[in-house]
């Protein structure tokens, strides 16, 4: 009995952990160089590391390697030597020289940076690299003459990174990048402020009266007069051309009332220089500009590696193998024509919708319509774009163009066209234009008073001015941008990462959350596989996962992970078979082993019954031993997070693309049948939320993850996309959260909700202040050191109170 | 009384240039990064450490 000593064997063996990702050793062991690695892709990573003396690379961070991705394959990156292609992603080139600026999702810590720098050693014809790690971007220049483009792909590949080229790389379209002019703006305000102010000084202090220094206070005017022109006119530019754009489209943005009292301030204090007549607010204004600009810097660089603007365009290859007289070739997919070849290897995506000239292919189509199983097509079928292939290559005709193929139709709904912010919305928005209207009829009414019931026009000018400038709506501006710019920070904090601060005002807003079945609430690439039946010794489940890890089949794979106890056997099989449809059939000994449906082991389809589970039936020597159950594994906090939800009021509903296969599980879950849908096709998801928008009047939060939530997610007032990795993957949304973290969506929806409160209070803080300077400037006994000192100070309260304010909700709310 | 006008030029002087020093820096890329070089610094006498102890 040559399997009892094999077992022996095997069983004695402790725990391994690879060497290089220090990932437990689950299916198998592989020594090399004296060292264990859980799999031929992270041996090979070593292999190159050592060969190039980067062993260091371990030394850093331990084991903290990537394995080589199993769908590399030779000549996979030759499309980019394509002088098309090159030409788009090349940022420069000399002919001799050239750039190019990658993203890699996969670089996570300090030896990902060391490796990726170090690529010269690898490669002399690389001249540098740098890494930025934020961005997850390296930048490599190398001699164009003595290595490709393809080459320098294929070299960090194996090396465990891969490049991310998608084809929004190639059509030019670049994801618009945090860019330097804020910083410039930001610095020269800085600049103006400082220095006006010490100009300032002598005012404050109502110094220089003599008539000897009449000269010197001309000139401290005319140079703040010229300190303050780069910040009206460059540093400001922003505000004026939002307020412009949105009164040309007939809506008063939260920029309007900032412009306006901008461009008051500015001209009263060019006439008081001019006429001679005072010192002007100059400080006041540049001051008013650098809060302003600091409080959106720190609003919008919250993060600049995750993109939220992706659409199937993200999702596909960039080139796929064409065979063109039995040559294989790689070829930009923008270039496919109908009637052209195609190879489409295992986990590859189909581009186009063609027909499918191999005997038998399986198609996973979970990223498009949600389903779990993978489909079986014959020769002569019809596959549509956005299916995978599981299993060996297959070849495919193309019926259509990428740009007509069935799935790239849903971004020609009208939900991809228009935009979600509706900028009317917004709370800051909504309070600031009474506000403003407040303010000015107090300006007016005071100027009026001053000037025709007390015949005062020289005050009437100033109290009108400063009335303006005290009740500037900058404070109410500073106390919105930093309440939300820390909240984006907080959340980031907490895995959770909205797009802006419009998104998580609409967050606080939600009444209905609406879930995708696949991927959102049950775990990807994880399963509940059970076994029921004839208890199976150790020896015979060694032979199971001998035999099931030879096929790819997804069912297969769950079977495997299920018995990580156990270690395969390296047995060669015999008369391995595979059946599509049906199952496995392999000799062990003398023993024929089956794994499969119930008609494949020999069961009469009759006794199957109705079940809600995959099951996959096991015979030795036509001897059926029973069945692995393989259920969708639900997220850990499902029903606590849709109780909660429930139970503050929130409607939740199901919709999904699968079949109802889990209707009985979830239906106590969700409370009522009727919110829950299944076998939604993506259109269909759009629709259901458009009707619960707009015949229920519901703000719905979408929850979703792949292409088949992407119309759903974009019509809802909040899209949320869930992904177990943030850097790879996620469909246009307006938030990303992280898989684990789904449990904390209520948390997220109340946090969300107190920074409203939060921003409603320190306006009224900010109104405070207002209030008091008014009662000055009316009075027209606003000194400028008052409005001076007045101004910065409101400004610090409101930023020491929204970040105190909401780093304590964060810290009351969500508890990790 | 003149010397404040020397002094005023002086200081608007000194002020511009940092504020140039701070434009080039920005366009130099200074702040386009603000978290690698700090893991960079420290990385660069980790592989003095470990290339010594290749060569003793």
């Amino acid at each position: 009995m040559d399997t009892n000593d094999l077992i022996v064997e095997k069983v004695i063996q402790a725990k391994h952990t690879c060497y290089h990702c220090g990932e437990e050793c689950t299916d198998d062991v592989i020594r090399f160089d004296e060292r264990d690695f859980c799999c031929d892709g992270c041996s090979t990573v070593y292999d190159l590391l050592k060969e190039n003396d980067l062993c260091g690379y371990y030394n850093i961070d331990g084991a903290q390697g990537i394995s080589l991705d199993k769908s590399y394959f030779q000549g996979k990156y030759d499309y980019l030597d394509l002088p098309e292609i090159a030409e788009k992603i090349l940022e420069f080139t000399d002919g001799r020289l050239s750039r190019v600026n990658w993203l890699v999702p996969k670089m996570h810590c300090s030896s990902c940076i060391w490796l990726l720098e170090q690529l010269h050693r690898l490669n002399p014809a690389i001249r540098s690299s740098v890494v930025n790690f934020p961005e997850k971007r390296v930048r490599i220049t190398y001699d164009s003459q003595l290595i490709r483009l393809s080459e320098i792909a294929a070299l960090i590949t194996k090396a465990g990174y891969e490049p991310y080229i998608s084809l929004n790389d190639v059509e030019g379209k670049h994801i618009k990048k945090w860019n330097r002019t804020r910083l410039y703006k930001i610095g020269i305000a800085g600049f103006a402020f400082g220095n006006i102010m010490m100009l300032s000084f002598p005012e404050y202090f109502n110094l220089g009266r003599a008539s000897s220094d009449q000269n010197l206070r001309q000139m401290f005017g005319f140079l703040n007069f010229g300190l303050s022109l780069p910040v009206f006119f460059y540093c400001a530019a922003d505000f004026f051309k939002s307020a412009f754009s949105a009164l040309k489209g007939k809506f008063i943005n939260i920029d309007a009332p900032i412009a306006l009292a901008l461009t008051c301030i500015f001209a009263i204090s060019l006439y008081q220089i001019i006429s001679q007549t005072g010192p002007g607010y100059f400080d006041s204004l540049s001051g008013a500009v650098f809060f302003m600009l600091i409080g959106r810097f720190f609003q919008d660089k919250t993060y600049a590696g995750i993109s939220f603007e992706r659409d199937y365009k993200s999702y596909f290859p960039v080139a796929v193998s064409v065979l063109n007289n039995g040559i294989e070739i790689r070829k930009p997919i923008t270039e496919l024509n109908p009637e052209d070849h195609i190879i489409v290897r295992n986990e590859e995506l189909i581009p186009a919708d063609s027909v499918l000239l191999s005997p038998r292919a399986m198609i996973d189509y979970s990223f498009v319509s949600g389903e779990a199983e993978p489909l079986e097509r014959k020769k002569g079928d019809t596959i549509y774009a956005g299916g995978k292939q599981t299993g060996p290559a297959i070849e495919l005709n193309i019926l259509r163009k990428v740009s007509q193929s069935h799935l790239t139709q849903l971004w020609n709904n009208d939900a991809f066209t228009k935009e979600k912010e509706d900028q009317n919305q917004t709370l800051a928005i909504r309070i600031n234009k009474y506000f403003s209207m407040i303010v000015l009829m107090i300006a007016s009414v005071t100027f009026l008073i001053w000037l025709f019931i007390l015949k005062n026009p020289e005050t009437a000018f100033r109290a009108f001015t400063t009335s303006l400038l005290v009740a500037c709506p900058c404070a109410l501006l500073l106390s919105s941008t930093f309440t939300n710019g820390n909240l984006l920070a907080l959340f980031g904090k907490h895995r959770f990462y909205p797009k802006n601060a419009y998104a998580i005002e609409r967050l606080s807003h939600i009444d209905t959350v609406v879930f995708d079945k696949t991927g959102t609430i049950t775990q990807s690439n994880d399963a509940d596989v059970e076994f029921v039946g004839k208890e199976l010794s150790d020896g015979e489940l060694v032979i199971i996962k001998t035999i099931a890890m030879q096929s790819s089949h997804p069912l297969s794979r769950m079977i495997v992970k299920k018995l990580t106890g156990t270690t395969a056997s390296r047995r060669i099989l015999a008369d391995y078979a595979e059946t599509g449809g049906a199952g496995i059939r392999a000799n062990w000994g003398k023993r024929v082993i089956k794994l499969g449906s119930a008609g494949w082991v020999g069961l009469s389809v009759q006794n199957e019954g109705i079940h809600n589970a995959s099951r996959v039936y096991i015979s030795f020597d036509s001897e059926i031993r029973g069945y692995f159950i393989i259920k969708s594994k639900y997220r850990a906090d499902l029903a606590e997070t849709i109780t909660a939800l429930q139970n503050t009021g929130f409607q939740t509903y199901l919709l999904s693309g699968d079949k109802p296969t889990d209707k009985a599980i979830l239906e106590p879950i969700f409370g009522n049948e009727s919110h829950l849908l299944f076998e939604q096709k993506p259109e269909e998801k759009l629709l259901f939320i458009k009707n619960l928008q707009v015949e229920q009047n519901r703000n719905v939060l979408m929850v979703g993850d792949g292409l088949n939530d992407a119309g759903a997610l974009r019509q809802s007032n909040v899209g949320l996309a869930i992904s177990d990795d943030i850097n790879n993957f996620s469909p246009s949304c307006d938030a990303i959260v992280e898989g684990k973290q789904l449990g904390k969506l209520p948390a997220y929806i109340n946090l969300a909700k107190s920074g409203q409160q939060i921003i409603k209070f320190s306006f009224a803080i900010s109104l405070l202040y207002n209030l008091f300077g008014l009662s000055f400037a009316v009075a027209g006994k606003l000194s400028p050191v008052f409005a001076a000192i007045l101004m910065p100070v409101s400004s610090i309260t409101i930023v020491a109170f929204t970040s105190l304010a909401s780093n304590m909700a964060a810290r009351k709310l969500i508890k990790n | 009384m003149s010397a404040i006008y020397i002094m005023i030029i002086a200081s608007l002087f000194i002020a511009f240039s940092f504020l140039g020093a701070f434009v080039w820096s920005v366009k130099r890329g200074h702040y386009d990064d603000d978290y690698t070089p700090s893991v960079r610094i420290l990385l660069d006498s980790e592989v003095e450490k470990v290339t010594q102890r290749a060569t003793e």
